[in-house]
């Protein structure tokens, strides 16, 4: 739980490489951030596009250890659909790379405006010429009792909602505990309830407000809202505030005003930020609510700026990203002399729910405020439905959108562009014609922003495309557009395909086969079929462009020629991953693994003997029972596996291959009083009949004797599960690995025969259809089940003749590759160790 | 998610810190001066695209004989994690690592995927024999 996040993995970096340490003259301005938040590292991104790498040498303090991350994505990390890794902005290696000193894990604690230097917590003292502040703001606590455990520590099972290691300390405790209370029903509170929700905890709001996000809507959208995130299981608590924390050792409930008491295990503190001040404060720097600036951005000392979240701006304080882009550009522009007038005038604010369940976007202010105002109402309460502009001379300055959010593009853009609105206001809200997205999309004007979290305007992403970017995700890789919140993504697609003029690709690698071959699937399989390619040289040379090869693209091709060709495939042993080269599993020192096939996770006696004798006379250093009902030798020498094979007797297990895995078994009729069906005997048939065929992934079958599913057929790529009367379920693309997914009831069938038939039928459309590496469970929800069932059930292709032929002939094609090779070795060396100095086994030996 | 598909595309772990060497290997002459050749093999013992681990002078390599016939040697223990190379897959532009699938660019050695540059060594064929120089 300590990964530093963007980090090096030796830790925390604390890099110096600035050139007075290199060479002692270094005639640059020294510019100091401190505070490595999305203010701090923006205005050293905007600072060095200005080329400001060659006028500053730029220090930047960060209280926490981790590079700089999207702050904002938190939200998508505590839901769980982002992982910690992706929101990453700048990691440790950036920051070395463009020669700004990163001081990660360091905190400012003074400044000495007079010396003009910066006192560090660990007692350094670090001089500049200029300085700028970025502290952000910190999780407000509100007053109760209880709520400490020592001098500054929140009692155990209390979080604040900031930065990534409340998030990883929330999401450690979700997963141990089952009631959680979020104080505060503004857009923190809400998302981190939801996404707490998800990781299935209770969740209960407590809001001081009379109505949810009081600070975005009015009381009528509100009361709709806590009506939408009730439905959702979500209770609120309105106009109340949680005096007690009960303990005391760790949270065991909270106490309201009005004497209720709830139980909980979490309480999360979303009851709003308050900036963080205490740095200029320390320093005797201006200090109100937040950190005075003028509009360029100074503090009272000329050379000390402040920006984002902890700075305050004509009486103004922010709590949202957009005011830190437009803030970090303009005191860039006058840090670099870009433009020695550039001022800053204040913005106005758009926002939205990200993970609530719930959508809903506002803009400006929530109701009218002068006579002369027009506001436009649609409320539905009952679908949960409430939208409004409010309209001042001609001008979009407000709107609300709960419940769909369909107008938002639009809106956002009438809001930030002040562009003229139809005479008809209605059609500000409702879409009264078709097609209007599209002109929308058209009329946008050029530099208006359309990805606000990163800052990318329509203009960027048109000139991504002249640029030859030719898909979606092409531009988003470039532009950043869509990166951040990700509520833009819709529209960015929209400019993208407008700018193409619908020449966009879908991103074209994602449809290829391999990475090396521009064709897809199909297209790739007629044209090797047509012109007879016979080896993955050949197909190189026929089909990549330039002929050339690809080493990535080898071993996926190795594996379609063996599907499409059986026998007749040319066998290159470069075009192999080690493992088919070598029939195992590589394991992290170069050894390998060995395991037998043990079909159904039938043995013998005599096998098991066999086994021993072997592992002993090898010095196996581990013997294992696999979750495969089979055994794993590991740790074995690349040198020794011939004559392993040879003394085993047995077929290889295929643990190591793209390819047919095992068939798991329960004990079924002979043995449990409740087999309906011979389980054991059926899945010993499946593996004899299927084992070593290759295929797109792994494909993992099971059969079990009855429903109390025993040996987990139902997430198996292929399950079979005996239901009485002689006939059997066959379920597809289950899983219960990475993902987990109940496989879909194929068919139910008469006899073990027709299990065969079947299995074998849905593995080779498998086999035929699916992309390099996509598992039965992407390609089951891909294909579709009821297309799946037509095609394989009712013949609606009429390639059912053919499936079946063509797995036979892949039956026909099995050779036990350890029986082979361990004979006479495929190609000179097969089998020389690859690591000749290296002490062998490096894993443990048990 | 597809989990397999991101595995084959791209490196699955963090590379180590630039310069950390994987085991114990003895250093090459740095490049650019001349060092002492070894003869370590045959050139047949090396089957075209593959790669095999010799030792040259006490250091060991990789060799490999890509598919125009051309020789590169390695150290033969991956600068990420210790990855035995020689059991990596190779094309005329890299050669990917077997263990985590980073790839080092036969060019100058380094790793688009971030990891620590490969060391490189000379090596060449003098009547099918082998010849690195260490
Ligand atoms: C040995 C074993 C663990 C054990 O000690 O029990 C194992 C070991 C490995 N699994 Fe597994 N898996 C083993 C059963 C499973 C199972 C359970 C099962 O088969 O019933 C699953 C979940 C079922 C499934 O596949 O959906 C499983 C899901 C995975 C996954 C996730 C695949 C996915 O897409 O969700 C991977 C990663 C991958 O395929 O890239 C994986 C990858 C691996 C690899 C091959 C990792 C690697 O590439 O080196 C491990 C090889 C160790 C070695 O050197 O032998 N293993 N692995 C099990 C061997 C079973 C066998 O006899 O063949
Ligand atoms: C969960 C969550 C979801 C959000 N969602 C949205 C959203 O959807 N839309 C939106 O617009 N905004 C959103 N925000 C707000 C947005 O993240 C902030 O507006 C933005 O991060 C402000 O940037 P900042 O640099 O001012 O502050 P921060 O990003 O907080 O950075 C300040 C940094 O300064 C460091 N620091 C403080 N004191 C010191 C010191 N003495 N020495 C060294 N370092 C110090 C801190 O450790 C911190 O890393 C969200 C915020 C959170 C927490
Ligand atoms: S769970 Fe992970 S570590 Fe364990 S065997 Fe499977 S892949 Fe390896
Ligand atoms: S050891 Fe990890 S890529 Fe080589």
């Amino acid at each position: 739980m300590t990964a530093v996040l963007g980090g090096r993995p030796e830790g925390v970096s604390t890099l110096h490489f600035a050139m007075d340490e290199a060479d002692g003259i270094d005639t640059r301005q020294r510019l100091v951030v401190i505070g490595n938040g999305m203010a701090g590292a923006r205005v050293v991104e905007e600072v060095l596009e200005r080329g400001g790498g060659e006028q500053f040498a730029i220090t930047v303090f960060g209280e926490e250890p981790h590079g700089n991350y999207n702050r904002i994505m938190l939200s998508h990390v505590l839901a769980g659909e982002e992982h910690e890794d992706d929101i990453v902005l700048n990691s440790h290696d950036w920051y070395a790379d463009n020669g700004v000193v990163l001081r990660a894990g360091v905190r400012v604690v003074r400044i000495d405006t007079h010396a003009k230097v910066v006192h560090a917590a660990d007692g350094t003292t670090t001089p500049y010429d200029q300085l700028v502040i970025a502290t952000g703001s910190r999780s407000f606590v509100p007053p109760m009792t209880g709520l400490y455990s020592g001098e500054d520590q929140l009692l155990p099972g209390v979080f604040g909602f900031r930065t990534i290691d409340d998030t990883r300390a929330m999401l450690a405790a979700a997963a141990e505990h089952d009631k959680a209370v979020v104080v505060g029903g503004g857009l923190l509170g809400l998302e981190a309830a939801r996404a707490l929700q998800g990781h299935g905890l209770a969740v209960e709001v407590v809001h001081a407000g009379t109505h949810l996000m009081n600070q975005q809507l009015g009381a009528e959208a509100g009361a709709i809202l806590a009506k939408s995130v009730e439905a959702l299981g979500i209770v609120v608590h309105l106009a109340t505030r949680t005096t007690e924390v009960i303990g005391p050792d760790r949270v065991r409930g909270v106490v309201l005003a009005d004497g209720r008491a709830i139980d909980a295990d979490m309480l999360v503190l979303a009851a709003g930020i308050r900036p963080v001040t205490e740095v200029a404060l320390m320093s005797g720097i201006e200090v109100e609510r937040g950190v005075v600036v003028d509009d360029q951005l100074r503090t009272d000392d000329p050379d000390v700026y402040a920006v984002g979240e902890c700075a305050q701006h004509r009486g103004e304080l922010y709590g949202l990203v957009a005011p830190v882009w437009e803030q970090a550009k303009v005191l860039a522009d006058l840090l670099t002399g870009t433009d020695p007038t550039a001022e800053y005038h204040g913005s106005r604010t758009a926002t939205k729910l990200k993970v609530a369940g719930v959508d809903v976007a506002t803009m400006g202010i929530s109701k009218p405020e002068r006579d002369s105002d027009e506001f436009l109402v649609i409320s539905e309460p009952k679908r949960g439905v409430h939208l409004s502009v409010v309209v001042r001379d001609d001008k979009l300055i407000g709107a609300t959108l709960l419940g769909d959010t369909r107008k938002v593009a639009y809106l956002t853009q009438a809001f930030d562009r002040g562009t003229p609105l139809p005479e008809e206001r209605i059609k500000l809200l409702v879409d009264l014609s078709d097609g209007a997205a599209e002109v929308g999309v058209a009329e946008l004007p050029h530099d208006s922003q359309v990805c606000n979290c990163n800052g990318v305007t329509k203009g960027d992403i048109c000139g991504a495309v002249a640029g030859g970017c030719g898909s979606v995700g092409s531009v988003m890789d470039t532009t950043r557009a869509g990166k951040g919140c990700g509520s833009c993504k819709g529209l960015v697609k929209q400019i993208v395909e407008w700018a193409a003029d619908g020449d966009v690709v879908e991103d074209p690698t994602a449809s290829w086969y391999v990475p090396g071959i521009p064709m897809a699937k199909p297209e790739l399989m007629a044209a090797i079929r047509e012109q007879g390619l016979l080896s993955p040289s050949a197909v190189f040379a026929a089909l990549a462009p330039g002929g050339a090869e690809d080493a990535k693209s080898k071993m996926g091709l190795t594996s379609l020629l063996r599907m499409i060709w059986g026998k007749d495939a040319v066998q290159e042993n470069d075009a192999k991953f080690i493992n088919d080269r070598v029939h195992g599993n590589i394991q992290r020192d170069g050894t390998f693994s060995v395991v037998p096939q043990i079909k159904g996770g039938v043995t013998t006696p005599a096998q098991l003997r066999k086994i021993a004798d072997v592992a002993e006379k090898y010095e196996v250093p581990m013997v294992k029972i696999t979750g495969g009902q089979r055994i794993d030798l590991l740790g074995v020498r690349k040198e020794d596996l011939p004559a392993m094979w040879n003394d085993l007797g047995m077929p290889s297990g295929y643990a190591y291959g793209k390819s047919f895995r095992t068939v798991k078994t329960c004990v079924g009729s002979d043995f449990c009083r409740f087999g309906l069906g011979d389980s054991t005997q059926l899945g010993i048939d499946l593996e004899t009949r299927f084992q070593g065929i290759e295929s797109p992934a792994k494909m993992k079958m099971a059969v079990v004797g009855c429903p109390r599913n025993c040996a987990e057929a139902y997430v198996k790529d292929v399950g079979v599960v005996a239901v009485g009367n002689g006939k059997w379920e066959v379920y597809v693309g289950g899983a219960a690995g990475a993902s987990i997914r109940k496989g879909d009831l194929l068919a139910t069938v008469d006899s073990p025969e027709a299990v065969m038939e079947l299995s074998g039928r849905f593995m080779q459309y498998y086999r035929e259809n699916a992309n390099w590496l996509e598992r039965t469970y992407d390609f089951v929800p891909r294909i579709g089940l009821e297309r799946i069932k037509q095609i394989l059930l009712e013949d609606s292709e009429g390639i059912c003749a053919e499936l079946d032929a063509n797995m036979q002939q892949s039956i026909d094609a099995y050779t036990d590759p350890w029986g082979q090779d361990g004979k006479a070795p495929a190609t000179p060396g097969q089998f020389r160790t690859s690591l000749p100095l290296v002490e062998l086994p490096l894993v443990p030996v048990r | 998610m597809n989990l397999t598909h991101d595995d084959v595309e791209s490196p699955t772990t963090a590379p180590a810190k630039a310069g950390t060497p994987a085991t114990e290997v003895t250093d090459g002459t740095a490049a650019g001066v001349r060092g002492t050749p070894h003869v370590v093999g045959r050139v047949e013992e090396v089957p075209p695209g593959e790669g095999r681990a010799f030792v040259a002078g006490g250091v060991q390599v990789a060799v490999f004989r890509l598919r125009d016939g051309s020789l590169h040697a390695t150290q033969a223990a991956c600068p990420h994690s210790g990855g035995p190379l020689a059991d990596g897959q190779t094309d005329l532009d890299v050669l990917v690592c077997p263990l985590h699938l980073y790839t080092f660019r036969w060019t100058d050695g380094t790793s688009p995927g971030g990891a620590a540059p490969v060391r490189q060594y000379p090596v060449h064929e003098e009547s099918g024999r082998l010849v690195v120089t260490v």
